[in-house]
C-alpha cells in the first residue's frame, strides 16, 4: 500500500433518464488494494462501474473521479481504457462476426497507438494470446469464434479475466463476476485475478455474496444503498452482512 | 412529368437501319416486339409505382444521354485505371467497354473445349441457333426497362459452357463504363450453362473516373439447363456519376443449382432486379445482395423468385448497411405457384441505419398458393448494437474502429454465400476498405499480371 491515490471519486452523481441513481458517491484506492463494493439489488452498484468506463446511457449530474491525476470523466470510453482502466461486464456482449482473435487485436493495437508505439507483429500477438490464454485456462477454440458468440457463462466471465490479463491495466472493476459462476470457474476466475495483482494496480470487486470474497481478499468492504456508500469496513464487514442481510443499514 | 421515353423510341425510329447495322439477327430479331411493348407501356416507371416505391426508372433514363448507336470506339484506360485481379482466383477474363466486349490476350488460348466467351454479336455469327434460340427467351419484355434494353442493345456478352463440361477458372467480366459526354449504354449478357456443367462468372462493374454522367442498362439472362450449376457474383463499384439499372432473368431448370450474389459498394443510383424462375424440379436457389450506401448513393433492390415445380429450395439473404443521406429500398417477393409442393424457400433482409439521414424501405411479400411448403421472410431495420460499440470502447478500441468492425461483421453472412473462396477474402478485403472509407478500388489490383489488351 502506498500513499499514492489510483482513483479518487468524489461526490459522483448520475442519472439515467431521469432517475438519479448515483446520489454522491465518495471512494478512494490506492494501488495495490482490493475493494469490495456490495450492496441489495438496485443499490447502484452497476451504475457506478458503468459511470466509472463511461457508458454514454449514463448522465453525470455531479462531482469528479480523478485517475492517477486525470480527469477520468473528461475522457472517452476507449481513452480511459488505455490509462488503465478495465471493466469485466457482468453480462459479456456477444459481438457476432467479429472473431476474438480480431477484437484482441484491435485492442492491443489501439492502445500500443496511443502510446506512440507500432502495432505488434503476427508473432509477438500470438506469443501474447497463447501467455495469457493460460492464466484463466481459457480453450484455444475459442479465439477462432466470434467475440462471447455461443460462449457458456463460465467462459465469457474468463474471457473477460482473459482480456483483462491482456490489457494490464491499473484499475479493475469487477462487475458481479461470480454470477452464473459454479465454484470450479470461480476458482479459475479468482486465480486469475490474484495472479494478476501487483503493488502497482488496484480492484474493484462487485458483488452480492461474501463467496467470492473468499477467493479474492479485500482491504476494504463498502456498502452501497440507494446510491450513497452508507459504511465502511475490513474484510470482516462482509461476514456480517452475509450473516445480517443489509437491513440493519437501511436506515 | 417528362417522359422519359420518348427520346429513346424516338431514337429508334429514327435509326432503325443504323441500330440494327450495328447489331445482330436475333437481337434485331426482337425490336419490333419490343417497341410494341413499349407502346403499350407508354412510359417507364416512376417512383411510387407498384414495386417502384423509392426509385424512379424514368428519372434514371430522363436526361439527354447520348446512345453510340453508330458504335464509335470509346477508349478506355484499362491499363492504368481498371485491371480488376483477385488474387490466388486465376480468372479467364474479358472486359466490357460500354456494351463492347474484348477478350484479353490470354483468354481464347485459355478457354477450354466446351467453354465460350465472346461477344454476342460474334456469338450470332458462330453459333446462330444458339443465340436465336436463348436470347430473350427468359427476359420479359413487359417490363418496361427490359423491353427498353431490348429495343436498343446492339451487344454485349454470350457465356456458353456445354454439356456436362466443369469450368474450373472463373470467368470474369470487367465492364467499364466510359464516356466523354453524358451517355447511355445498353447492354446484354446472355448465360447457357448445358446439362450438367458447372460455371462462375464473376462481373465487376466500374465508372471510368473522368467519364461523364452515364447510364446503364443491362439485361441479364442465365440459363441453367438441367443439373447445371451457375455461379454468378456481380460486383458494383461506380461512382456518383453513374445509374444503373440491372436487370437479372434465371431460368432454373430440373435438379439445376444457382448461387448469385450481387454486392454494391460504390455507385449512384443502382435498381437490380432479380427474376428467378425455377421451372423444373428439386433446384436449389441462392440469392444474396449487398449494398454499402454513404453521401447520396441510392440501391434499390427487387427480387422476384417464382417456385413452378416441386421441391425448390431456395434462400435469399439481403444486407444493407447505410450511412450519411443514402437510401436503401429492397422489394422481394417469393411465388410458390399451384402445385409446387415441398417447396422450401426462405427471404431475410437485414438493414443497418448508421446515420440520423439515411434512410430504408423495405417490402417483403409471400405469396403461397400451394399446401406443403415452408416458407419463411422477415425485414429488420435498426442501428449498431449500442452495446456491443460501449464493449468495444471499453476495450480501448476507438468508436469509429468499432463502428467499422461492426459493419463489416454484419456483412459476413452474404460474403459467405459466396462459393469462390478467393472471391471471398477479396470482397472481405474490399469491403472492409470501403468501411474504412476509401473506395473500394481495384486499383491495387495493378500488379496483376493479367494483360488487358
Amino acid at each position: 500500500m502506498s500513499d499514492e491515490i489510483l482513483l479518487k471519486v468524489t461526490d459522483l452523481r448520475a442519472r439515467i433518464d431521469e432517475k438519479e441513481i448515483l446520489k454522491g458517491i465518495n471512494l478512494t484506492v490506492r494501488p495495490g488494494e482490493v475493494h469490495a463494493i456490495m450492496g441489495p439489488n438496485g443499490s447502484g452498484k452497476s451504475t457506478l462501474s458503468s459511470v466509472l468506463a463511461g457508458n454514454p446511457a449514463f448522465t453525470v449530474t455531479g462531482g469528479s473521479v480523478e485517475f492517477h491525476g486525470i480527469d477520468l470523466l473528461g475522457l472517452s470510453p476507449e481513452d480511459r481504457s488505455h490509462e488503465g482502466l478495465f471493466l469485466s461486464f457482468q453480462y459479456p456482449v456477444e459481438i457476432p462476426g467479429v472473431s476474438m482473435v480480431n477484437f484482441m487485436r484491435a485492442a492491443v493495437n489501439a492502445k500500443r497507438e496511443y502510446f506512440n508505439e507500432p502495432p505488434l507483429s503476427a508473432g509477438d500477438f500470438l506469443k501474447l494470446m497463447r501467455q495469457k490464454r493460460a492464466i484463466v485456462e481459457l480453450d484455444n477454440k475459442l479465439a477462432s469464434r466470434s467475440v462471447n458468440e455461443g460462449f457458456s457463462g463460465g467462459e465469457k466471465k474468463r474471457n473477460e479475466i482473459f482480456q483483462m490479463a491482456v490489457l494490464e491495466p491499473r484499475l479493475a472493476i469487477l462487475d458481479e463476476t461470480d454470477s452464473g459462476l459454479d465454484i470450479d470457474a470461480l476458482r479459475v476466475v479468482a486465480g486469475g485475478v490474484n495472479q494478476l495483482k501487483t503493488s502497482s494496480n488496484a480492484t474493484i470487486v462487485i458483488t452480492h455474496y461474501q463467496r467470492l470474497l473468499d477467493y479474492i481478499r479485500p482491504d476494504f468492504v463498502h456498502v452501497l444503498y440507494k446510491g450513497r456508500i452508507v459504511r465502511t469496513g475490513g474484510p470482516e464487514l462482509a461476514l456480517e452482512l452475509e450473516e445480517k442481510g443489509y437491513d440493519w443499514l437501511k436506515d | 412529368m417528362n417522359n422519359a421515353l420518348t427520346q429513346y423510341t424516338d431514337l429508334y425510329r429514327e435509326n432503325r437501319q443504323a441500330i440494327d447495322n450495328g447489331s445482330a439477327a436475333p437481337l434485331n430479331a426482337l425490336r419490333p416486339k419490343a417497341l410494341e411493348a413499349l407502346e403499350a407501356a407508354r412510359r417507364l416507371p416512376v417512383k411510387g409505382d407498384e414495386g417502384f416505391e423509392k426509385t424512379s426508372v424514368n428519372d434514371m433514363f430522363s436526361l439527354d444521354f447520348g446512345v453510340n448507336i453508330s458504335r464509335v470506339g470509346i477508349p478506355a484506360d484499362i491499363a492504368s485505371s481498371f485491371r480488376c485481379g483477385v488474387p490466388n482466383l486465376s480468372t479467364l477474363m474479358g472486359i466490357v467497354v460500354n456494351d463492347r466486349f474484348t477478350p484479353t490476350s490470354t483468354l481464347v488460348s485459355n478457354l477450354p473445349a466446351g467453354v465460350s466467351m465472346c461477344s454476342l454479336r460474334e456469338a450470332a455469327e458462330k453459333h446462330p441457333q444458339l443465340i436465336a434460340g436463348h436470347y430473350g427467351s427468359a427476359a420479359d419484355l413487359s417490363k418496361p426497362g427490359t423491353a427498353l434494353n431490348t429495343l436498343l442493345a446492339q451487344d454485349g456478352v454470350f457465356i456458353h459452357i456445354s454439356r456436362g463440361t466443369h469450368l474450373e477458372k472463373a470467368l470474369q467480366l470487367v465492364s467499364i463504363m466510359a464516356a466523354p459526354t453524358p451517355m447511355a449504354s445498353f447492354r446484354r449478357i446472355l448465360i447457357v450453362a448445358d446439362e450438367d456443367s458447372a460455371i462462375s462468372v464473376l462481373k465487376c462493374d466500374h465508372t471510368q473516373v473522368r467519364s461523364a454522367q452515364c447510364l446503364s442498362s443491362e439485361v441479364i439472362e442465365i440459363i441453367a439447363r438441367r443439373g447445371a450449376r451457375v455461379e454468378f457474383y456481380d460486383i458494383e463499384e461506380s461512382n456518383s456519376d453513374t445509374s444503373r439499372y440491372c436487370q437479372v432473368y434465371v431460368r432454373q431448370h430440373e435438379g439445376a443449382e444457382v448461387n448469385i450474389c450481387g454486392s454494391t459498394l460504390t455507385n449512384g443510383v443502382t435498381r437490380n432486379e432479380y427474376n428467378i424462375d425455377i421451372t423444373g424440379p428439386h433446384t436449389r436457389t441462392r440469392l444474396s445482395g449487398m449494398a454499402i450506401g454513404a453521401g447520396t448513393q441510392h440501391i434499390d433492390n427487387c427480387s422476384d423468385l417464382r417456385h413452378a415445380a416441386c421441391h425448390g429450395h431456395s434462400e435469399q439473404t439481403f444486407k444493407y448497411v447505410l450511412d450519411d443521406e443514402s437510401t436503401g429500398a429492397f422489394g422481394g417477393s417469393i411465388e410458390v405457384c399451384h402445385g409446387a409442393r415441398f417447396v422450401e424457400a426462405f427471404q431475410s433482409n437485414r438493414n443497418i441505419i448508421a446515420s440520423a439521414g439515411a434512410k430504408m424501405h423495405t417490402k417483403p411479400q409471400l405469396l403461397i398458393y400451394n399446401d406443403d411448403v415452408k416458407c419463411s421472410h422477415g425485414a429488420t431495420t435498426g442501428q449498431l448494437d449500442a452495446k456491443a460499440l460501449f464493449y468495444m470502447q471499453t476495450r480501448g478500441i476507438p468508436l469509429a474502429e468499432a463502428r467499422r468492425m461492426l459493419m463489416q461483421a454484419f456483412m459476413a453472412d452474404v460474403i459467405s454465400a459466396i462459393d469462390l473462396e478467393p472471391l471471398r477474402d477479396r470482397l472481405r478485403h474490399m469491403v472492409e476498405r470501403r468501411f474504412d472509407g476509401c473506395e473500394a478500388g481495384c486499383r491495387e489490383c495493378l500488379s496483376s499480371k493479367q494483360d488487358a489488351n
